[in-house]
């Protein structure tokens, strides 16, 4: 096991143990918002996650693809501070960091949108939106205030479908509760948007509804990591693919270096076969794209 | 990669059919909104609500409308029922079920259920009279703060229980109800010995409670001073919206709204005012009851809909896992509902004890702890947490004293009396679960395609 602590003055070439020339220049630190480097996570024997090493900058979507149990959701819970790695650093702005609890997360401005969106249906989305950071006036709610940050924040994220911020949550179609729940994560000054699977439930009308928040989400200057299956969407959105395969992150670089085909065999066989690049392993792919 | 396209290919298509249904863009989200904020004049307004209506979410309404309908039963056959004395000795019999109706509202929110309140609410009264009793008694307020304090330590303490241990609250208070019983007949024993377990109530202020009433001119100057507050609140509060560019309800509905408060209150004094002593003796005005639950009714409603306490409980109702995640304090929220729960139980006994002028360890305490739990669900508390209110909690115990007057007045007994209660409950909590799946259910969504079919 790493010592969080020891790798702090280290140059990063030597973190993760691979080649020098995968590591990224000074330039790229300043760029990339959150840099992990060679993170591990063990469940006893099980090794779910071994040396990751992964940039998500600033103001670019990131996906994060892989097949069922290559480690996606290991990889985000270690980010939100839901689990605490076994190993390897990561790093906030270039600062070495310790996410030790979602406090911890939400503390440095990563916010996490899951699944099951965490919404009250009988809230409203003002509600909802505030929930745990209700503002108060003479002692009672300031429903004005609140109401008003929650509308200012929809607006700005052009999520203009809803007929009334006072609507039940559980009157919303499926598409309005992740731009709801995705607000909600913004309006907390979040930096790096996580979500998990944010079109997996949703129509194709939806889908174009979410899609289009994340790409601007990325172009306000948010740091976006998308988890997804639907290659489509990502290909859509991402600027940046990551691809995990049985814990290892195989793959990494923009979206341009990629096409569906490579995608779908790295995913499944941890390497591309195509030309040029041979048998060799698909780790060697994209990673002179970190610039991009 | 066809295969990561297949599965959100094939949902997308049902996903669409729901999320777009015949008619309207946008109908069926404003289904389950309520149409105060939304609506921009009265018609739109109605049309709104109508909306609501059908698919379940509709307020206090049904419990008005089903009040109504039962008051015009029993004026018809007994026409006895709508005399000045009956009706107020309807509000002052009725009193205690609607307070242990507004008890169970704060852990119905939760989706949990207090069994024990019946007997806790006993216990209090019985700690209150006996503080009062003796040669020199102290202020009837130490008495009423001492046994309050007793019910809401005695919820608390189950609340504990429940949070810590993690223990379902349904098994937790029924030992509270079984506890308390078994408390209540040595509490009373030990107040009050050879008393054939009878403790007497000795305050005259706590008899005034239900057995006395103010006088006509105050009944006057309280009622329009409530009405002036409450619709001096009503429209600030949408003034306030507008100067801020919010939505506010359409003016008509307001003042419509304002104007009901006002009919209610008129009614109420007219009626209380007019003589309704026997023989010679006058007795007229409001009884004090009712100050004390409309008092209860709007701290109660303040503190649920206008406090950070209040709207963590909704949302622990809702979905208690957001809740966690947005950083509430799941265990202390509950506790203290409980505690309130509690709390209100306790005044509960104590109008209890001001009716019968003492406490008597012949308490129905499961009968009542059903009827809270029935005058909860009636006014449109939902038993799945997340949905109610103190206003629907006092119209559901309304109905349930105006079943059990009524059909006293017709002379039918306790056999009636519960199977009545027990039809307008099943048709509640009927209502209840319709409304709860109208949000996600696919057995609702046939019934608004069946609603929407027969209203084309």
């Amino acid at each position: 096991m790493v010592n969080l602590g020891q790798l702090d003055d280290a140059p990063p070439a030597t973190a993760g143990g691979a080649p020098p020339g995968q590591w990224s220049t000074q330039q790229d630190q300043s760029a990339a918002l959150l840099q992990l480097r060679g993170v591990g996570k063990s469940f006893g024997p099980v090794h779910a996650l071994t040396n990751v090493d992964l940039d998500i900058p600033a103001g670019q979507v990131t996906a994060l693809v892989g097949d069922n149990g290559a480690g996606k959701t290991t990889l985000i819970k270690c980010i939100a501070g839901i689990w605490e790695p076994s190993g390897g650093e990561i790093r906030w702005n270039g600062r070495p960091v310790h996410i030790r609890s979602p406090k911890d997360a939400t503390a440095l401005g990563i916010a996490t949108v899951y699944q099951d969106l965490a919404l009250c249906d009988n809230l409203d989305i003002v509600e909802n939106m505030m929930l745990g950071h209700e503002r108060l006036k003479y002692g009672l709610l300031d429903e004005i205030s609140m109401e008003q940050t929650a509308k200012q924040t929809l607006k700005d994220l052009a999520v203009t479908t809803v007929r009334s911020v006072r609507q039940t949550v559980g009157s919303l179609s499926g598409g309005q509760r992740q731009s709801v729940a995705v607000a909600k994560a913004v309006m907390l000054d979040a930096r790096l948007v996580i979500m998990d699977e944010p079109t997996a439930a949703l129509g194709v009308s939806q889908t174009e509804l979410v899609l289009s928040l994340i790409t601007r989400l990325a172009s306000r200057g948010h740091g976006v990591l998308v988890i997804s299956h639907n290659l489509n969407d990502v290909f859509r959105v991402a600027d940046r693919i990551a691809v995990l395969y049985l814990g290892q992150l195989v793959a990494q670089g923009p979206a341009t270096d990629f096409d569906p085909q490579s995608v779908v065999e790295i995913m499944t066989t941890g390497r591309t076969s195509r030309a040029g690049n041979g048998s060799e392993p698909a780790i060697s792919r994209g990673i002179n794209g970190l610039e991009g | 990669m066809a295969s990561a396209d297949n599965d959100p290919g094939q949902q997308s298509a049902t996903q669409v059919a729901v999320d777009e249904p015949a008619g309207r863009p946008g109908d069926a989200a404003i289904a389950v909104t309520t149409p105060d904020l939304i609506a921009d004049s009265l018609g739109e307004y109605i049309r709104i609500w109508f909306r609501r209506l059908r698919s379940g979410e509709s307020g206090v309404l049904p419990v008005v409308i089903g009040l109504i309908a039962i008051v015009i039963y029993f004026q018809i056959r007994s026409p006895l029922f709508l005399s000045a004395g009956n009706l107020v000795n309807l509000i002052t019999q009725a009193a205690f079920i609607v307070t242990f109706g507004m008890a169970e509202v704060f852990v119905l929110l939760l989706g949990e259920i207090d069994l024990s309140v019946g007997y806790n609410a006993a216990l209090g009264a019985v700690i209150t009279l006996w503080i009062l009793s003796g040669v020199h008694p102290p202020p009837w307020w130490v008495g009423v703060l001492g046994g309050l304090a007793f019910c809401a330590a005695y919820a608390g303490l189950e609340g504990l229980i429940i949070t810590w241990l993690k223990l379902p609250s349904f098994v937790v208070t029924l030992a509270g109800y079984l506890g308390g019983f078994g408390l209540l007949l040595a509490l009373i024993d030990m107040a009050a010995p050879n008393s054939g377990g009878t403790i007497r109530m000795t305050s005259s202020v706590l008899n005034a409670i239900e057995g006395g009433s103010m006088n006509p001119t105050a009944s006057w100057i309280v009622m329009i001073a409530a009405v002036a507050l409450a619709g001096a609140f009503i429209s600030f509060r949408d003034i306030n919206r507008r100067r801020h560019k919010l939505a506010a309800p359409p003016i008509t509905v307001t003042i419509l709204k304002i104007a009901a408060m006002a009919v209610a209150g008129v009614v109420l004094v007219l009626v209380s005012n007019t003589n309704r002593g026997v023989g010679f003796s006058v007795v007229e005005g409001v009884p004090w009851v009712v100050l004390v639950i409309l008092g209860l009714l709007v701290i109660w409603t303040i503190l649920l809909n206008r406090t950070r306490f209040g709207r963590y409980v909704y949302a622990i109702g809702g979905n208690a896992e957001a809740a966690r995640r947005a950083g509430v304090n799941l265990s202390r929220i509950r506790i203290v509902a409980f505690m309130l729960c509690g709390l209100t139980a306790g005044v509960s006994g104590i109008i209890y004890a001001s009716n019968l002028s003492g406490m008597s360890s012949n308490f129905q305490g499961g009968q009542y702890v059903l009827y809270a739990v029935a005058a909860a669900v009636i006014g449109g508390t939902s038993l799945f947490g997340g949905r109610g209110r103190m206003l629907g909690a006092v119209l559901g115990g309304l109905v349930v004293g105006v079943i059990y007057n009524g059909l006293q007045l017709l002379g039918l007994g306790p056999a009636a009396q519960n199977i009545w209660t027990a039809g307008v409950l099943l048709a509640a909590v009927t209502i209840d679960a319709f409304a709860r799946s109208g949000q996600s259910g696919v057995a609702t969504r046939l019934f608004v395609r069946i609603f929407r079919a027969s209203s084309n």
